[in-house]
């Protein structure tokens, strides 16, 4: 049943934005496809206001950071309530230059899900109307979700690092 | 039965402090009636943020009661409470607001730390917790414990009251108590 949604959206995506799309994939029955970080907004904006697929509401939306530290990705996931369809959009992008459109045009939930985004990866969204930290303190000059940062807190001098797994 | 009950129930009043009786009067010394009037009659401000803050609610609630102690009264204005009792997780974002609250209390005051995360940050050793509010405000007694049981965090409340009862009148003026409030930072 999922391959059959898998393929109209896949159908649909590569009629409309030809070369947008760089995978279409169904991990544990789930459609994600990966798309272009330029097409990605167009992408969403289809997504949510074609009268066929209605993906009206945008379930999260958060970023990720992959294992060789090259690259940042912004995932979102958008649910399609009426016929029960999820699903998720993954768009990566280089991490020297981590800037995505925003969607809080399309959906005003995004607003605080980027404030998060931009507070943990540092992903930038160009026209979020107030893009600043919303989670952590204020003065933090570091992206904590990043990988190169460590989890635990640096000011600790009681702790020995071998013992506590630091 | 309720007679039975009543009979059984073995009540306690506060054990005046020594001094010299006779009919009519009772002298002793200001500072240890002052402490056992401060020490039954603790208002405390429940900064309760997690887990921790679910224990106290036991701990008010008719089972463990506190207000056999003298806690009958919470008080959730700074300018009215005696006791600061923090319990839960501190985040580092949080911290300035815990350090007004603590500010804004009057002389004397005293703060009792709940739980293994406000006493050195507990579990969450990470970039956003607190390693402990006596990083900010100065403690005066920790309950250790994730989350402490009720009967623990009574055991905590009693020995801040024999804190307050033994405190002497001058304490809070003496040159120790302002080193340690410079080292704060805290007027």
């Amino acid at each position: 049943m999922n391959t059959e949604i898998l393929d109209k959206i896949s159908n649909a995506l590569n009629t409309k934005f030809p070369g947008a799309v760089d995978s279409a994939e169904l991990p544990y029955d789930f459609p994600v496809f990966t798309v272009k970080t330029s097409q990605v907004h167009d992408i969403l904006r289809f997504l949510k206001e074609d009268q066929d697929l209605n993906f009206h509401f945008l379930t999260d939306l958060t970023g990720l950071q992959t294992a060789d530290e090259k690259q940042l990705a912004v995932v979102y996931h958008l649910h399609n309530m009426p016929k029960n369809i999820r699903v998720r959009i993954k768009s990566f992008f280089d991490i020297q230059k981590p800037e995505v459109p925003t969607a809080t045009d399309l959906w005003p939930a995004a607003n605080w899900m980027e404030r998060e985004t931009y507070d943990f990866f540092g992903i930038r969204f160009t026209g979020h109307p107030n893009l600043k930290r919303i989670l952590n303190v204020d003065e933090m000059d570091i992206f904590p979700m990043r990988k190169e940062y460590p989890l635990e807190d640096q000011t600790r001098d009681d702790k020995e690092d071998k013992m506590f797994g630091r | 039965m309720a007679k039975d009950i009543i009979k059984k129930t073995k009540l306690e009043v506060a054990k005046s402090p020594d001094g010299l009786e006779g009919p009519g009067f009772f002298a002793t010394k200001v500072d240890e009636a002052i402490g056992l009037a401060r020490a039954n009659s603790l208002w405390p401000l429940p900064f309760a943020t997690s887990c921790c803050g679910i224990e106290f609610m036991a701990t008010m609630g008719s089972h463990y009661d506190l207000a056999r102690f003298g806690m009958e009264r919470l008080s959730f204005s700074p300018r009215q409470a005696d006791l600061l009792m923090v319990m839960g997780t501190i985040a580092k974002k949080m911290g300035p607001t815990l350090r007004q609250v603590y500010e804004q209390m009057a002389e004397p005051r005293w703060v009792l730390s709940v739980g293994a995360c406000a006493s050195s940050g507990g579990i969450f050793d990470t970039y956003s917790v607190l390693q402990g509010i006596d990083r900010i405000i100065p403690v005066d007694v920790y309950v250790p414990g994730c989350p402490p049981r009720p009967e623990q965090i009574i055991d905590g409340i009693l020995k801040i009251q024999e804190l307050a009862k033994n405190e002497s009148g001058r304490r809070r003026h003496s040159a120790e108590y302002k080193d340690l409030m410079n080292s704060y930072g805290i007027e």
